[in-house]
């Protein structure tokens, strides 16, 4: 027995070293961080210990820039970007001829570069002196006058962050939702049709509540994941974003961290910190709000 | 409600490469369903069963044919104003609704003038409730429902808008085998005290003449037989009908006709008057063998299987097609022990021939 | 007595908006197919616009009559794109053959063997899976300029390794593999590792190309951890390629070269993906995530 006991542990053993010296060690250390004060990366040393690097990080302008911009692409491509892909499922679940075609087309820039695709966006809706660029001259049909997206103002900056941030996330729900439509069991709506139900009370009534465990799930990693926009971000503006004044949380944590601004871990951790508890609270309270009103069979 | 199929007809495309471009489920299909009546549709998997109960329900459309209930042309009705109730092979319960829910849900589908207030709507769930005797589990979840329970929510919410006719989808096919007995009578009493024209599938034939008044014997999308289930079992227009119907098979054997006499074997069994001479599928059915030292039949003895009220006799015969021949007889007779054959006088109702190539009955005078 | 219903009528209505209806959603359907394609078709476009061309539209043009594949030649050329991209492979190739034996003996370990603090193991593992990467890319970055890795593919390789989610996904799918198997095999004196090899990878052979694909299409486009790590340009991968051909390469207004370079390094993934749609998409509906 104890030669098997000694085996489990060998085979364990590299995804041990791996997972305790890049995950447990640094999720430790980045609380040791973040309460260092006045840590000195060349050193390594510090000064004393307390709550300044929050402080800090919670006074800077450029952290609050970056708070404000995250919850602003939350609260914008969680609701837009789960009702559109809801609705395309919908559409795409009822559909025969060309299904799989779509399906196919939807999920293409799940496997793209951000970075590389970003810059496309960036040219789509960049207005430069030689040309006001494609997504002008569409809006100039409707008589709206030009704008530059990528270094106007802010509200034309944060569409497009916005726009290409719900493109990028799209393939994922719509392929998450169609599957969970298609795994509702077909005579729930024979019995609705044989009952006279119509098409939406039947949506309502029937389909929404089956598939409301998923609606949920991508509710909330669509929220984790919005929180943690950086990459779209970066393809759009480049790697200044202070700058640019589109930055997100988790680049101000990057630039604290490395970059033109960069060598301070300490004030890296905090706002890595402060990030994680805003994360897990909104994420708190969906569980909270979904106890009441998802079924889970 | 009266039920008349005319020509009804279903075809397929068929998916797979090989074999015919179409697949007939239901084949040119004319029969009447009395009224207030109970049909079982039996036939084994792929018969075209539920693809019958899907045209009647008006969940497909007929190639061609027509169906009326009562005086009704309801061919081209879509299923919703049919009037139908259906009951699923899985009940198809919503499962994020309670009991009261489920059955409510069809009433709240109604529109224009049928449009029922809550109070109605309430009194009819009750009422429906009480009629398969679900009251005091109307507000629990279909989940916390034995599979029993569960059907009984699910006839109920096919009864609770008063269909003119009720479908049943293999009823019992969910349900472990005491459960199935209690339900199929269930069933049975339901449909008694409400009157309503029932159709069900299934594909256990004790199950079908059990409780039906008429059975329809499917294969392959054609109609085998329509009657009475004892009708049908006692005088069983083809081979197909004659093993399906029983339990345990029906014995069939290679014979032929010589004189008027029916022979197995060398052995000349049974008296067929009228019939020519010819070759024969014989069957036999297993009560309708006797014991008899002195029978015309003889067969080599395997075995005696006691089954208190009767005895099962285990023989084989080389003419015999199937695995053995099976004898239920009374257990007032004695097998001798060690005995190595045994023999049979027949009881001539109980025998029945058919013709080789069309698998037709051969009628002995 | 009721007016009977004309249910000709009703029937044809019923097709009429059927049809409305059909009509309606495949349009839909068309107008995002357009808005994922659009990006793509328009790179494409642009790659192959020449340099004056593009520069003298003011009105971006949905077409080009003289395409030209200069811009190719350029983005090979002017600036280190070759170079990205052998990075990037060697990069993949190595994280992704680390990730996948770690992958399965940590899998086996939990799915298969039974050893003291197994289950406690367990629910550490999938307790890590909630912890968000940015939390330790901190100490990581530390921990690697520290240990003087930066600028070499150790540095870019060995914390990419870690990937707690498929260490789950393929023990549950080891687990489905019956019992009745391995007591054979024991009985046959086979040992754990030749079952390990024997059996249970050929057994969920599918969901170990899965896992692979899914993890090649993460390395692949990894920014964030190889932008920390690397400053010198011959250690770059393709992300970070871009974004230094966007910030200093081809001098600013070479857009179609630009354009270029983004097609050259988007094509192995678009066809990896259609070579294996069907996979990637199973496997990422089992419950995978971006990044």
């Amino acid at each position: 027995m104890d030669n098997r006991n000694w085996k489990g542990w060998l085979y364990l053993l590299p995804a041990i070293l791996f997972l305790g010296i890049f995950m447990v060690y640094p999720l430790i250390d980045v609380l040791i961080y973040s309460f260092e004060e006045s840590y000195n990366f060349a050193s390594q040393t510090y000064q004393g210990v307390g709550s300044y690097n929050y402080s800090y990080v919670l006074h800077d302008p450029y952290f609050l820039q970056a708070v404000k911009n995250t919850f602003v692409l939350v609260i914008f491509t969680v609701p837009i970007s789960t009702g559109i892909a809801l609705l395309i499922s919908v559409g795409l679940n009822s559909i025969k001829a060309l299904k799989n075609l779509y399906q196919t087309i939807y999920f293409l820039p799940y496997v793209t570069n951000t970075l590389a695709v970003g810059l496309v966006f960036m040219i789509l809706f960049k207005k430069t002196p030689y040309t006001d660029g494609l997504a002008n001259l569409i809006i100039s049909w409707f008589g709206v006058q030009p704008v530059d997206f990528i270094d106007g103002p802010y509200w034309a900056k944060m569409f497009v962050l916005c726009f290409y941030t719900i493109w990028v996330v799209m393939p994922f729900k719509i392929l998450i939702f169609t599957s969970a439509l298609a795994s509702v069991n077909q005579d729930y709506y024979k019995a609705a049709k044989v009952d006279g139900t119509s098409r939406w009370r039947t949506f309502a009534r029937i389909t929404l509540p089956m598939i409301s465990p998923t609606v949920f799930y991508l509710i909330i990693t669509g929220f984790i994941g919005a929180f943690k926009a950086y990459s779209d971000a970066v393809a759009l503006f480049g790697t200044n974003l202070n700058a640019a004044g589109m930055n997100t949380i988790v680049g101000y944590v990057y630039d604290m961290l490395y970059g033109s601004s960069g060598g301070y871990p300490s004030y890296a951790s905090a706002a890595a910190i402060i990030l994680f508890a805003i994360v897990l609270t909104i994420t708190c309270i969906n569980l909270l709000v979904s106890r009441k009103h998802v079924h889970y069979s | 409600m009266k039920i008349v199929l005319q020509n009804l007809t279903k075809k397929f495309p068929n998916r797979s490469k090989t074999g015919p471009k179409e697949v007939v489920a239901v084949n040119d299909f004319t029969f009447e369903i009395p009224d207030g009546k109970l049909i079982g549709l039996l036939g084994p998997s792929g018969c075209g069963k539920s693809t019958t109960l899907n045209l009647l329900c008006g969940l497909e459309k007929p190639t061609s044919g027509s169906i009326f209930f009562g005086d009704d042309d309801v061919t081209k009705v879509p299923a919703e104003r049919r009037g139908v109730g259906f009951v699923f092979q899985n009940y198809a319960l919503y499962p994020h609704l309670s009991v009261r829910q489920n059955i409510r849900f069809p009433l709240e589908n109604l529109k224009g003038d049928q449009k029922l207030s809550k109070q109605e709507m309430n009194a009819r769930a009750e009422e429906a409730s009480k009629l398969v005797q679900l009251e005091g589990l109307m507000e629990r979840k279909p989940s916390e429902l034995s599979g029993g329970q569960q059907q009984r929510v699910a006839i109920a919410r096919a009864l609770v808008k008063t269909p003119r006719v009720l479908l049943l989808d293999e009823p019992l096919s969910n349900l472990d085998a005491r459960l199935r007995l209690q339900t199929r009578e269930e069933i049975r009493r339901i449909q008694r005290e409400t009157g309503v024209t029932t159709i069900f599938v299934t594909h256990d034939q004790e199950e079908a003449m059990s409780i039906s008044d008429m059975i329809v014997v499917m294969r392959d999308g054609v109609i085998q037989q329509i009657g009475q289930p004892q009708e049908v079992y006692d005088e069983p227009d083809n081979l197909f009908v004659a093993k399906f119907l029983g339990t345990p098979p029906i014995n069939v054997f290679k014979g032929y006709v010589k004189g008027e006499k029916l022979f197995i074997g060398d052995e000349a069994v049974l008296d067929a008057k009228g019939v020519a001479d010819q070759e024969v599928w014989a069957t036999i059915r297993p009560e309708g063998f006797e014991l008899d030292e002195n029978g015309p039949f003889s067969c080599a003895l395997t075995g005696v299987e006691v089954m208190g009220r009767d005895i099962s006799v285990v023989a084989t015969h080389p003419q015999c097609e199937n695995v053995t021949v099976r004898a239920i007889i009374s257990s007032r007779n004695k097998v001798a022990v060690g005995a190595q054959s045994v023999r049979f006088t027949l009881v001539p109702e109980k025998v029945f021939l058919f013709d080789p190539q069309t698998e037709e009955r051969i009628c002995v005078q | 007595m009721k007016k009977p219903y004309d249910y000709e009528m009703v029937e044809q209505s019923a097709l009429r908006r059927q049809k409305t209806r059909n009509a309606v959603i495949y349009s839909l359907l068309t107008v995002w197919a357009i808005m994922v394609l659009f990006p793509f078709y328009w790179m494409i476009l642009t790659s192959v616009k020449g340099y004056g061309a593009y520069n003298s539209e003011f009105v971006p043009q949905l077409y080009t009559l003289s395409p030209t594949l200069q811009n190719y030649a350029d983005a090979f050329t002017t600036v280190p794109l070759g170079r990205y991209f052998t990075n990037t492979i060697i990069f993949t190739v190595v994280t992704t053959a680390i990730m996948m034996v770690v992958t399965v003996l940590a899998a086996f370990a939990f799915a298969r063997l039974n050893f003291r603090g197994k289950n406690a193991a367990f629910v550490i593992f999938l307790s890590l899976m909630m912890i968000p990467n940015e939390l330790v890319v901190i100490t990581n970055f530390v921990t690697i300029t520290n240990m003087d890795l930066r600028n070499t593919f150790m540095g870019l390789i060995l914390p990419s390794v870690t990937s707690v989610f498929y260490i789950y996904l393929l023990k549950e799918n080891f687990a489905q593999i019956p019992d009745e198997l391995y007591y054979a095999a024991k009985v046959d004196a086979t040992s754990d590792f030749k079952y390990l090899w024997k059996v249970m990878i050929p057994i969920c052979r599918p969901t170990l190309v899965t896992i692979t694909i899914l993890k090649v299409i993460e390395c692949w486009n990894s920014y964030v951890w190889p932008r920390l790590i690397t400053d010198d340009a011959n250690y770059f991968l393709v992300s970070n390629g871009i974004q230094e051909i966007r910030e200093n390469g081809f001098g600013r207004e070479n857009i179609p070269a630009m354009m270029a370079a983004v097609v050259v390094i988007s094509v192995p993934l678009v066809v990896l993906f259609l070579i294996f749609h069907k996979k990637i998409m199973e496997g990422v509906a089992r419950g995978g995530t971006k990044g």
